[in-house]
């Protein structure tokens, strides 16, 4: 197990990249804690592939080191890094059995037969494979597959990391969160270092101990996902986690005052950027449909369209000619002159999409 | 049984059955009945039996020729199938190179079969043939008019030319639908490049590779057209394959009996090969 830090890795796929838009990830730079369970949560072509595959040395960086425990391992090659990597669709050598899919990475690596034997054997009781040891791996199921995919990463008892690729975009829902939780359970009991990238943000949350979400080849926020929720650093953060995500509204900023259109809006706080360069920028005031408060009481709303999605409703309204969400309990019902609060708890200020500082005072004091 | 039975179904299949029977079925009942008749021109047929069937089977001519043509054509398949697997593994993936590769493998499939024939006769030849005059230059004695080694070698090599590229194709394209991650899956097992040979690339070709070995065993069990433009069937009869032979029978001597006896023997042999050739290749591929 290692702890791997990113340093100020940049990539592009470009053999003379010039603006920063040529890069596949603009600036990384971060760290892996050892043993621990992260998620890299995106939405498709933001580069958290990209940043995988540096990690496990299948990409070179344009530029950047990669450090495992502190050592420089930005030139060894993927087996030198000693690292397992599960890919999006399951690979399996067809025409071995499921016992010597596994046994292959450690008879690559001449380890002797016997070790070979028991470490396979741990494994597929790991994995829960043992009944189909002398099957052909050919004939699973396509979870039995990625299984043994994920099995040939945890035969190597002394990887650095495990990576994981998308890997249950194939397997069916009900699976899904068996195998989820089993990575959970061997995570917990071996505590391999583990990245997961996925653009599924219930994966991502359900999985990681910490997220970390990339957008448009950059990281924008690191967190638990309690974080994520409650204070979205950027605005995307804001809008890709959480179902549906966050309301962004353009404000202007007067003090702790809010103003958007003819309704004025109490801040929790004053916004450190609130007098200053910020101005010259789009201000936005971002907060989630879980706090909007629908009632009688606020800003006047024509809802447009009520959802009922099960175990609450989310209303979809305009304010001051802005489409925003709320969310309402199954039981509520919405009233004949909607109007609206926000909980000061959920307000968070965006100054270029980007979280202003708030000192947050009490409400009332 | 709750099966419906509607014959007027047969009308629909009825233009296929007429089509098949004039292109296929009545040729070849036109030969079975050469096969079992004799005749001394004028049309005039007499019962012959089985007399034909008996004759060729103990025929040396016939044995001969037949034995000739299963060693051309395994030796033609012992090369073209490796080399065509080389190849494949070293065409490139992407770029420029792909169409260009492609469109010179494909040179020598696009090219009539006696004109291969014939650029074959001509290159080969010892006083204008660029091959035959520089081999022999370089002091070699080679002449595949008069030597029946250099006559083997000659359609040998001009099988190989003129066939390799369909097993290049056909491997080809089973190598460029595995999936990158196969190989990057490969890299972190720490598989080395025999190994992802092995496991991956084979057993992904193996479908195509059964296709070209099948497609280059009958086609050149029932070749013709090249080795009779470059040699004619010699020297001697030492290039007389099966096909050659059946032709000297049937149009050379208009021996008709003999010559329909020959062709459903012949036919009925590549019929059993294929069939115990595909047989034997699905069952390992099911098996595995």
């Amino acid at each position: 197990m290692a702890r791997i830090d990113v340093n100020h890795i940049r990539h592009s796929y470009l053999p003379y990249p010039r603006k920063d838009s040529d890069f596949a990830l603009k600036e990384v730079h971060h760290t892996f804690e050892d043993g621990g369970a992260y998620a890299l949560l995106g939405p498709s072509g933001c580069g958290k592939t990209t940043l995988l595959n540096i990690i496990s040395g299948l990409l070179h960086p344009s530029h950047g080191q990669l450090l495992f425990n502190g050592r420089d391992v930005t030139n060894l090659s993927t087996q030198e890094r000693n690292i397992a990597q599960v890919f999006q669709f399951p690979v399996i050598y067809d025409t071995m059995t499921v016992y010597d899919n596994l046994a292959f990475p450690l008879r690559n690596r001449r380890v002797p037969e016997a070790d070979v034997d028991r470490k396979v054997r741990e494994t597929l009781d790991m994995i829960d494979l043992a009944s189909l040891a002398k099957k052909k791996a050919r004939g699973l199921t396509a979870d039995q597959k990625q299984k043994i995919s994920l099995g040939r990463g945890l035969v190597r008892s002394d990887v650095n990391a495990i990576l994981f690729d998308e890997p249950l975009t194939v397997i069916d829902p009900h699976m899904k969160w068996v195998l989820r939780s089993q990575l959970k359970q061997l995570h917990r009991r071996f505590g391999y270092t583990m990245v997961y990238v996925t653009h599924d943000q219930t994966e991502a949350l359900t999985f990681a101990d910490r997220v970390v979400v990339m957008y448009d080849g950059e990281i924008v926020q690191i967190g638990t996902p309690a974080e994520l929720f409650e204070r979205p650093r950027h605005t995307f953060v804001g809008y890709f986690i959480g179902s549906p995500g966050m309301n962004v509204l353009p404000v202007a900023l007067e003090g702790r005052t809010a103003k958007l259109g003819a309704q004025r809006i109490e801040l929790p706080g004053v916004p450190h950027t609130a007098t200053g360069k910020a101005e010259a920028g789009a201000v936005e005031l971002g907060i989630r449909p879980e706090y909007v408060r629908l009632g009688r009481e606020g800003m006047a709303v024509q809802v447009s369209k009520v959802e009922d999605v099960g175990r609450h409703k989310v209303v979809r309204a305009n304010l001051e000619g802005r489409e925003i969400a709320a969310v309402i309990g199954e039981d509520d019902e919405v009233p004949a002159e909607p109007k609206v609060r926000f909980d000061p708890a959920g307000i968070n200020i965006y100054a270029d999409s980007w979280l202003v500082e708030m000192a947050r005072v009490e409400m009332g004091a | 049984m709750d099966k419906t039975w509607n014959n007027k179904a047969w009308f629909l299949v009825l233009p296929v059955l007429v089509l098949v029977a004039f292109s296929a079925v009545i040729p070849l009942m036109t030969v079975v009945n050469y096969s079992v008749q004799d005749t001394f021109g004028n049309n005039v047929f007499f019962w012959a039996g089985t007399e034909w069937f008996e004759e060729l089977l103990h025929s040396d001519r016939f044995w001969e020729a037949m034995v000739r043509n299963l060693i051309f054509s395994f030796i033609i398949l012992a090369i073209e199938v490796p080399l065509g697997i080389f190849i494949a593994l070293n065409m490139p993936k992407k770029g420029w190179g792909v169409p260009v590769c492609l469109v010179l493998m494909a040179l020598p499939l696009l090219i009539p079969w006696n004109v291969v024939g014939t650029i074959w006769q001509v290159f080969g030849r010892n006083d204008i043939g660029l091959l035959g005059y520089y081999v022999n230059a370089l002091g070699f004695n080679y002449n595949y008019v008069q030597d029946p080694f250099d006559a083997w070698v000659t359609v040998i090599i001009m099988d190989v030319w003129h066939w390799t590229s369909l097993v290049v194709l056909l491997c080809y394209a089973g190598l460029v639908s595995i999936p990158d991650a196969f190989y990057q899956a490969a890299k972190i097992d720490g598989a080395s490049r025999w190994a992802v040979f092995r496991y991956i690339q084979l057993p992904k070709m193996q479908r195509v590779l059964l296709i070209a070995v099948l497609l280059r065993f009958m086609d050149s069990f029932m070749i013709y057209t090249e080795p009779f433009v470059v040699t004619g069937g010699g020297p001697g009869n030492s290039t007389t394959f099966l096909s050659i032979d059946l032709v000297k029978t049937a149009l050379g001597q208009f021996d008709l009996g003999p010559a329909a006896a020959m062709s459903l023997v012949y036919f009925l042999i590549i019929l059993l090969l294929s069939w115990v050739f595909y047989t034997v290749m699905t069952n390992y591929d099911a098996e595995r």
